[in-house]
């Protein structure tokens, strides 16, 4: 077992880079190249040869230090497998009120570890690609990019490893700020910095439920205290739950705070319009943040409270409609979407959606094994996506094409994380994705099997999707890329049409090896040499929550991949042969296609109707009339009866000494006066 | 005589400088009435020195040695002092009126208003 400073170390290497690329390396590079050469530069910076010694340091410190952290969370995890999952550390004292106490520490159970090594090896590979990808930017952009990239790393650790309910949300917002951060990191751009601010309110939304459910969490400390627990401490909470000093409606509320934050975190309906959005941002940001880490945080949050949801029905049938709802809703999108990293946004959405249905039908280890494999094969496909983009100098399948023969490796890897998200077996994707419509088939009720069908039908369309983008991507004739375009600022992307350096395709290989065999080898049929069988189900399961295994369904497997291989022949038929004509189809259903492209008016409801109509027309307005007629004129009312009591005040201000004189005198005549009357 | 008489003619004396300081526009007077007043309070701290036995003293009797010299002889030491401050107060007194005189060329207090702004 790790001691505990070398666990913290997990945390603070990637934090110690973020500090000295930020406070240190940044810096010294404004002595040592003048700003003014600098932005001259920018214009020339096309060539990957003008990177600096200290440039280049900091993106291998980032990458050192994230390795370090990788290294250290797969000795947690044997360490944990060794160690039944029992989480041996002792959390120290923050802060104390009262008889209150804020503790801080590390909750190592086996959600952790896992969350753990899916955070750092995905942000390794990332980072590790980033070298190639970012190899436009300048010596301080790149700088700047892998000082965020640290920070989010650091943001995300902390988040897994915390122990208390603080502690977690401290890191929680620390997660959303370098999301913004880094959607926003070419701010020079305006839809960037739209889509950044976009990113933190509408994730700031679901915050405000977590808080919200934290204090009322908080409100609940008598009783807790009674039972000699600490209501913020991750741990006690369970015990309490057991306990039943959480239960019934409290347990509800307590649920429906946190599914808020995790909603808003993870993009799920009806908080979803800002994950398509943040592809702004870096393609290695889009893979590391808004498909494999980041927002699974929505999912792990419920994850590590799903005993106070197990102990709440009515919350479990919401995540149900909400998971499933979302897995299709997204998907529906998905269909349509012309730019390859808004597919495989809405596939994340709808991935996210299937995670929410498992853990609301109460397949815990189900839900994070598919947050596993889904990391792996989701940024792969991400980062397919910007080796792509780094060929073609665009995002818009339209006018991309053919690339299958310039680039075999992108193209293989893609299509290996295609047939993974697709969910055909034996890829990673499938398992879990088995998994998933599994739990959904055997969960009791009328929920859970509208869930079903709800997750059934995504999957066909993702089959469907996913090829549609393999096809339009890599299949038929080249169609010119940035060139026919004609968008102006691409930073550094251009057409070249050729494999992309050895940086970014070394972490495709890996990633697609994870994306085949990943699924299999943590969570094998039969006893697998080292790995016993339905290993990590049962690892999950010496975690706080009860995990029953369920067998493969030979049944239902078959259909789940009839259904995605239907999805896949329809993409061959429409986009390869064309023996369906799309412009047709799309002419026929004319309004469903205006309303899927229009992502179902959904900005729309939300900028136009809720934020313009609703809040800048009626509550600011109010509010701002509020201000104008009745604060302001408080305000005013001060000022003038200060201004005109001092009028009165001043006549008596001559300049006369006799006057002044006669007045003291009359003043000390009569406190004499009292003074002798009253005596 | 008792030592009414001196405090009447005393109180007297202040309260005619008391008007004089607060009613007179010319400096001068001013100043005048104020050493009315300066002298209105000699001839209080005088005559109380002279009538006013500190308890002290009384009740030690023959004992009361150099004590009694001191005591009686306050009011008259500070009549002197008073006095001797007076002088150079008035002197003060003089040298602002003349500076106001020479600016405004006015010894009327009620010209000097400077102090208002």
């Amino acid at each position: 077992m790790l001691s505990e400073s070398l666990v913290w170390l997990i945390l603070f290497a990637p934090l110690a880079a973020f500090v000295i690329i930020g406070f240190v390396i940044r810096p010294l590079m404004r002595l040592v190249i003048p700003v003014a050469a600098q932005e001259h530069g920018d214009d020339s910076t096309h060539s990957a040869h003008g990177r600096s010694i200290l440039g280049g340091s900091a993106g291998i410190l980032a990458i050192i230090a994230i390795g370090v952290a990788f290294v250290l969370s797969i000795v947690a995890l044997f360490g944990s497998i060794d160690n039944h999952g029992d989480s041996p550390y002792i959390a120290h004292d923050w802060l104390t009120v009262g008889n209150l106490e804020f503790t801080i520490g590390i909750l190592m159970d086996p959600l952790t570890t896992i969350m753990l090594v899916v955070v750092t090896s995905v942000s390794l590979l990332v980072q590790i690609y980033s070298v190639g990808y970012m190899s436009h930017e300048d010596d301080r952009g790149y700088a700047r990019y892998y000082a965020y990239m640290s920070l989010f790393s650091a943001s995300m650790i902390g988040l897994v490893l915390a122990s208390n309910i603080v502690q977690l949300f401290a890191f929680w917002e620390l997660v959303g700020l370098s999301s913004y951060l880094l959607i926003g990191f070419w701010f020079t751009r305006p839809s960037a910095v739209a889509a950044a601010k976009k990113a933190f309110i509408v994730t700031r939304i679901g915050d405000f439920g977590l808080l919200l459910g934290i204090m009322y969490l908080f409100f609940h400390q008598d009783a807790f205290t009674a039972a000699g627990l600490n209501s913020l401490d991750i741990v006690d909470i369970y015990t309490a739950v057991d306990a039943k000093i959480i239960a019934g409606g409290v347990a509800t509320w307590i649920a429906a705070g946190i599914f808020a934050g995790a909603v808003g975190k993870s993009g799920q309906f009806p908080l979803h319009t800002w994950l398509p959005d943040a592809m702004e941002g870096p393609t290695p940001v889009s893979a590391l943040i808004h498909a494999a880490t980041m927002v699974a945080a929505g999912v792990f949050l419920v994850a590590r409270f799903f005993p106070v949801f197990e102990a709440s029905e009515t919350m479990m049938n919401v995540i149900i409609l909400i998971g499933g709802f979302t897995a299709l809703f997204a998907a529906t999108m998905g269909l349509v979407a012309t730019d390859i990293k808004r597919v495989l946004a809405y596939s994340t959405v709808s991935q996210l959606g299937y995670m929410m249905l498992a853990l609301g039908v109460g397949a815990y280890s189900v839900a994070i094994f598919h947050l596993f494999t889904h990391a792996f094969f989701k940024a792969l496909l991400f980062l397919g996506s910007g080796s792509v983009n780094h060929a073609s100098g665009t995002f818009d399948m339209r006018y991309m094409g053919g690339l299958r023969k310039v680039m075999p490796i992108t193209y293989a890897s893609f299509v290996i994380g295609g047939i993974s998200l697709a969910g055909i077996l034996p890829f990673a994707g499938g398992w879990s994705k088995d998994e998933v419509l599994t739990a959904a088939w055997n969960g009791a009720g009328a929920i859970p099997a509208i869930g079903f069908w709800m997750a059934l039908l995504a999957a066909g369309m993702t089959g469907f999707y996913i090829f549609r983008a393999i096809i339009l991507t890599f299949h038929g004739d080249f169609r010119k890329g940035a060139d026919a375009e004609g968008i102006e600022d691409t930073h550094g992307a251009e057409v070249h049409l050729k494999e992309s350096p050895i940086a970014m395709v070394f972490p495709l290989i890996l990633l697609s090896i994870a994306a085949v065999g990943i699924g299999f080898v943590v969570n094998p049929l039969f006893d697998l040499g080292i790995v016993p069988q339905h290993w990590f189900g049962h690892f999950l399961g010496q975690g706080p929550v009860h995990v029953e295994i369920e067998d493969f369904n030979v049944v239902l497997a078959p259909i789940a991949m009839l259904v995605s291989i239907s999805g896949i022949v329809l993409a061959f038929l429409m986009y390869q042969t064309k023996v369906v004509s799309a412009e047709q189809l799309g002419a026929r259903f004319k309004p469903v296609y205006i309303l899927l492209v229009r992502k179902y008016y959904f900005d729309e409801l939300y900028e136009d109707i809720i934020v313009r109509r609703f809040f800048y027309g009626g509550v600011a307005r109010t509010l701002d009339w509020i201000d104008g007629s009745i604060i302001n004129n408080i305000g005013k009312f001060i000022g003038w009866l200060g201004a005109n009591v001092g009028t009165a005040l001043r006549q008596l201000q001559t300049g006369q000494t006799q006057e002044y004189g006669a007045a003291i005198s009359i003043g000390i005549l009569t406190i004499v006066g009292l003074y002798l009357w009253f005596l | 005589m008792g030592l009414e008489n001196f405090l009447i003619v005393s109180a007297v004396l202040f309260s005619i400088g008391f008007y004089g300081a607060l009613s007179k526009r010319n400096a001068i007077t001013v100043l005048m009435s104020i050493e009315l007043m300066f002298n209105a309070v000699n001839l209080t701290a005088v005559a109380l020195s002279r009538y006013v036995v500190p308890e002290s003293l009384a009740t030690a009797g023959q004992n009361a040695g150099q004590d009694a010299a001191q005591f009686l002889l306050t009011g008259h030491i500070f009549a002197i002092f008073i006095i001797t401050v007076a002088a150079a107060e008035i002197a003060l007194g003089l040298a602002i009126v003349i500076a106001i005189y020479r600016n405004s060329e006015s010894v009327f207090v009620t010209d000097a208003t400077q102090m208002r702004n």
